[in-house]
């Protein structure tokens, strides 16, 4: 098991293990954020107990941005890496008979998504992190009520940060196309099973991203 | 010199059990001491490099490929013949050694071929455990198909890649012994010369492909594993760069040529489409098991179809001519090679050819893919008389059994076989003749081996369908590693052999000198353009069926050819640097020289037998009126030639052939 | 038909080398591409100037010698073919075909088109084999029986002709098709279970050192192969070295 990062193959295993956590908590983050928009108060609850609850704080959200900024990395340092294996390029060379675009351009999805996902903690989590850790106030309250679905509906009020993350999505839906499937692949899932789950990691890769997008726009538009 | 085939004495069975026991054997601390140069890494060389390595020789092998996996053996299609009896249908090592001495027209040595037969089983378990995938049958154990000229299923195949697979599995065990440092392998080099020191051949010459670098190597021993020179018709199945050069150095060497004029026209290839034609690609004996081969009965309908009025498919049944299975109604489609060629070229030469060159004649699977149609709709409980259902079911069956042949033809051609019958020529594919060796597979060099197509063979003066490649690993595994043995152990104590003798430097300088004129000789016409005229000779006049005027005159046109080649050969570039016109124009001035032996053994040979037909030497009556006359009052004999500076001047050393366990008959497959 | 070729000339490996205009004429669509570029060469050789290097060997689809980078794709743009099955029935006339080398750091430029592929060889040495001695005295063929499913599979991942499609074909110039079709033969294999562990380490650490890249899932390896292998062998070389690491 010693160095197995130090392998290719070892480094793809890392690379997907990586990117199923993520998926799955980008699961978790759309059926929370989905809520928004049917009921206030399930929502507020439910980011009341992901906001406070110490297994969430401490030790799950750690492990996510770790997650994070190892699949970033990972994704750089092999990216450097696969350009190194080619000294000299194609004067021409036809990518698209034989791949996807999305294939192709991992490091540019992944990229913007890298710069989406800063913003996101701008808006988002530093705020949060400041209230709960440096002001000290873990009530999750103001003015008498639960201030989160207020605060969701008053990041999503200017038009520029809507569009923002509506490309962003675009980007994580590009990413995950490709993305979800090749995760199976590189930890050895092809089977028979492979067929639906394709259909399957496509679904996911456009009906996630568009769902973030639809209660971003909802919000805009019924604030 | 009288050629001694050194073959042990006592009954034909035991003959090599015997043999094995009583040889000197070289004892696993000595044969650390001993070098062996294997030149060539097919079938043959490859599997002989391996298992000399693992005995604890060491081993140098060459190739002038990029890697030895890319040999020609690799394009074997059909299969590789074993006396398993799996099939319970009455093979046995007898019917396979009696098969292959009748189907070479009783013109091979009996003991050889016995052992072949005796050693073809050991084959399959090896290749099996080396992890070869052959085909299986659903109860997991192995398939078997069936070959021209035999009434038994005994080959083994793995689709229409087994030549690849063997290859491949002699690959990995050569890969094993590179791994652990016992063999040294040489790709991109190409060997141009064998050193003779005190009699005994102790070394090769080899130019570096990339570099143009002359090296020498020294050995106790050298093994030629390279191959048939079928490239000396230009159009032949094998690969570009399939030469003759190692065989034809050994043999200027002092090495005798057994039987040049023995080569094998495959009835079954894709026709010549045009001059721009580099190679002939073949089409599987193992289609005959499936195919019906057919020309129209009548003129009217050749014209037809040749200019496109009429598709094959809708010639009315009664309409065509099965021309094979009216001849040969006991083997049918499944006659040896040389009859199906001879039988192809007869109805092309009447005018009965189906393209526009004439020199074509269908082979059909349309019957083949209603039977196995009905039959699966049978088994899977369908409507049989549904006509659309049977021709997919059909189709299927087809393309699992010969799917990638069908494609292969489909992307060459440009036509569907599946919906029209194919279009195929005989072409040349192999050639039995070769160095001659005696039984320990050595040649008249002391020291020198020949293994595989490139020796006179066991295959007599025509090979079975699916036995080039046992023979080939026969020799390399099983053979050749007990009886090189027998010499080397007399070399225990020779030490390292040096580079630096007169030898090495005369064989050297006889190297260098012909690159020199080569490349200074500043001509005005291309490698290629010699060796195409040197094709056209071959095939016109010494090709499928030869005549005395015509061998006359292909001996003085080819002396022709070569006096210009000489003077008038353009080879660019310099030898320092890759260089792929200087490596052909090697090639094709031994092909110049060999070209002219070959027919002057076909003039010699006035039987017909195997692959060589004489129009002189034909049945004037009877049943088999119009087949090969053999002669064996007089020709019972291998044709054994020595070099005495011009191939003309050749000396002719006989090997009686005798017949002791198997009647000398006439060849009947009617 | 009459044609431009854009062709990397490349005098020897450290030339930096370059795209070098030719004109061909009366092209014949029954024409391979090889004999399409032996006619180029002929040519050539004629007017006194240095014939193109390439590749090439069996032409039937096989040995796997014939490369060659087409209009920005191994083998060029027809499926399931090496380049000498290539027909030039595939182009039209008037068209400009780009010819390049297969490119990867570990198939360095040895002549024009020509490259080194050994890198692919010494995968092989490090553990693509049976370690089986070739004495013959091994069981009988017949004496353990394998599942026809698993026997057709692993002929299908044996059908790899080391071409080096795949690695050209990748944008990360990975040989992960190529190394796994070996891996996949054996490992579907009774005889090539014993040492699976070892193969697949050593083989994929040697694939590592020789400086390919690493396999991002894009799939373009498989559909350049002309042999089709499959992506399932790289999920399966990808299973059994996981399996084969945690053992150690």
């Amino acid at each position: 098991m010693s160095g197995i990062l130090n392998s290719s193959i070892g480094r793809k295993f890392a690379m997907a293990l990586s990117a199923f956590f993520l998926m799955i908590f980008l699961l978790q983050h759309f059926v929370i954020n989905l809520t928004s928009i049917f009921c206030a108060d399930i929502f507020n609850e439910i980011s009341h107990f992901m906001g406070t609850f110490w297994v969430i704080q401490y030790v799950i959200q750690p492990i996510l941005i770790f997650g994070v900024i190892f699949h970033f990395v990972m994704g750089f340092v092999l990216e450097i890496k696969n350009k190194k294996a080619r000294h000299v390029g194609y004067a021409k060379n036809n990518g698209a008979a034989n791949s996807t675009w999305m294939s192709r351009n991992m490091i540019y999805s992944g990229l913007f998504i890298f710069i989406f996902l800063i913003i996101h903690f701008i808006d988002f989590w530093i705020p949060e992190i400041n209230t709960k850790y440096i002001v000290g106030d873990m009530s999750g309250m103001h003015n008498g009520e639960f201030r989160y679905f207020h605060e969701l509906q008053e990041k999503f009020v200017p038009i520029w940060r809507v569009a923002l993350y509506c490309v962003g999505f675009v980007f994580l839906a590009l990413h995950l196309l490709h993305g979800f499937n090749s995760a199976f692949q590189s930890v050895g899932a092809n089977n028979k099973y492979t067929k639906g789950l394709k259909g399957f990691g496509k679904a996911y890769a456009i009906l996630i991203p568009l769902g973030f997008i639809v209660i971003a726009l909802v919000h805009h538009f019924n604030h | 010199m009288a050629l001694d085939s050194k073959i042990p004495k006592g009954p034909i069975a035991d003959k090599w059990t015997n043999y094995k026991n009583n040889i000197n054997l070289v004892n696993p601390a000595n044969k650390r001491n001993i070098d062996v140069i294997v030149v060539g890494t097919g079938l043959a060389g490859g599997s002989a490099a391996a298992t000399l390595a693992e005995l604890g020789y060491n081993v140098k092998a060459f190739c002038f490929q990029d890697s030895p996996r890319r040999a020609h053996s690799i394009a074997a299609q059909g299969g590789i013949n074993a006396a398993k009896n799996y099939q319970g249908d009455g093979d046995s090592t007898y019917r396979l050694f009696y098969d292959t001495v009748k189907g070479g027209d009783y013109r091979s040595r009996e003991a050889n071929v016995y052992r072949l037969a005796e050693v073809s089983a050991n084959i399959i378990d090896q290749c099996v455990a080396q992890g070869v995938p052959f085909a299986r049958e659903y109860g997991g154990l192995l398939d078997n198909r069936s070959f021209g000229g035999v009434l038994v299923s005994r080959t083994f195949y793995a689709a229409g890649q087994t030549g690849q697979q063997l290859l491949l599995g002699a690959y990995s065990a050569m890969n094993r012994q590179i791994g652990r440092g016992k063999i040294k392998m040489y790709n991109r080099h190409e060997m141009l010369d064998v050193v003779v020191v005190d009699g005994k051949a102790r070394g090769i010459i080899t130019r570096n492909l990339i570099t143009g670098e002359i090296e020498r190597h020294s050995a106790h021993a050298v093994v030629l594993g390279t191959g048939g020179y079928g490239n000396v018709f230009f159009l032949s199945t094998n690969a570009m760069g399939s030469n003759v050069t190692a065989a034809w150095k050994a043999h200027k060497r002092g090495a005798y040529f057994a039987n040049p004029c023995y080569t094998q026209i495959h009835p079954t290839c894709i026709p010549v489409s045009g001059d721009h034609q580099s190679k002939l690609t073949l089409m599987s004996e193992s289609l005959r098991n499936d195919g019906r081969i057919w020309v129209p009965k009548h003129m009217k309908d050749v014209e037809a179809i040749r200019t496109g009025k009429l598709k094959p498919k809708d010639l009315k049944e009664e309409d065509r001519d099965y021309y094979l299975e009216r001849r040969y109604p006991a083997f049918g489609n499944l006659v040896p090679r040389d009859v199906a060629s001879r039988a192809a070229k007869e109805r092309c030469d009447a005018g009965f050819g189906v393209n526009a060159t004439g020199e074509a004649v269908f082979l059909d699977f349309a019957a083949a893919i209603q039977r196995y149609g009905k039959e699966t709709a049978h088994v899977r409980g369908l409507d049989e008389n549904d006509a659309a259902l049977v021709k997919t079911l059909g189709q299927e069956v087809i393309k699992n059994k010969y799917g990638n042949l069908f494609q292969m033809y489909e992307k060459i051609v440009d036509q569907d076989p599946y919906n029209t019958p194919m279009m195929i020529y005989p072409a040349v594919h192999y050639t039995m003749g070769g160095i001659w060796v005696d039984y320990n597979l050595m040649t008249t060099v002391p020291g020198l081996y020949c293994i595989g197509e490139a020796n006179f063979s066991d295959h007599g003066a025509n090979r079975l369908g699916a036995s080039a490649l046992m023979q080939g690993l026969a020799d390399g595994y099983f053979v050749l590693p007990y009886t090189i043995g027998d010499y080397l152990a007399d070399d225990i104590r020779t030490g390292t052999i040096p580079t630096d003798s007169k030898e090495f430097d005369a064989a050297e300088k006889d190297v260098r000198d012909q690159i020199n004129h080569l490349i200074s000789n500043n001509g005005t016409h291309s490698v290629d353009h010699f060796h195409k005229k040197l094709g056209k000779i071959m095939w016109n006049k010494v090709g499928m069926a030869r005549n005395v005027q015509g061998l006359t005159e292909a001996i003085q046109e080819i002396k022709e050819l070569r006096a210009e080649f000489w003077k008038d050969v353009k080879v660019p570039g310099t030898n320092e640097e890759y260089n792929e016109e200087l490596a052909k124009a090697g090639r094709v001035a031994d092909f110049l020289e060999l070209g002219e032996l070959f027919a002057k053994d076909a003039l010699h040979r006035e039987e017909s037998c195997g692959g060589h037909f004489r129009e002189d030497a034909v049945e004037l009556d009877g049943e088999q009126k119009g087949e090969a006359k053999r002669d064996d009052e007089n020709f019972a004999y291998v044709a054994a030639w020595e070099y005495k500076g011009e191939p003309n001047d050749a000396v002719l050393h006989k090997e009686d052939l005798e017949f002791k366990d198997i009647e000398l008959k006439q060849r009947s497959y009617k | 038909m009459n044609l431009t070729l854009k062709i990397w000339r490349q005098k020897n490996a450290n030339d930096k080398g370059g795209l070098v205009d030719y004109k061909v004429n009366d092209v014949s669509p029954d024409m391979s591409f090889l004999e399409m570029l032996d006619v180029l060469n002929e040519d050539l050789i004629n007017k006194g100037e240095e014939p193109i290097a390439f590749d090439h060997d069996c032409r039937e689809g096989i040995c796997g010698m014939c490369s060659l980078y087409i209009n920005g794709e191994a083998h060029g743009p027809d499926r399931g073919v090496t380049t000498c099955q290539l027909h030039m029935r595939m182009f039209k006339d008037g068209d400009t075909i780009y010819i390049e080398p297969f490119r990867a750091a570990a198939f360095p430029v040895i002549k024009d088109l020509v490259v080194d592929r050994t890198s692919m060889d010494r995968i092989q040495h490090a553990g693509g084999f049976i370690s089986v001695n070739t004495s013959g005295n091994t069981i009988d063929a017949n004496a353990i029986p394998i599942n026809k499913h698993d026997a057709d599979t692993a002929f299908d991942a044996a059908t790899c002709i080391g071409c080096g499609a795949c690695v050209a074909s990748c944008k990360n110039s990975s040989a992960m098709l190529f190394v796994s079709a070996k891996v996949s033969q054996f490992a579907l294999l009774p005889q090539g279970k014993i040492e699976a562990t070892d193969r697949v380490l050593n083989m994929v650490k040697q694939m590592d050192e020789e400086g390919f890249g690493n396999c991002t899932n894009t799939g373009a390896c498989e559909v350049e192969c002309p042999k089709g292998i499959s992506l399932e062998n790289i999920a399966r070389m990808n299973r059994e070295y996981l399996k084969a690491s945690l053992k150690g």
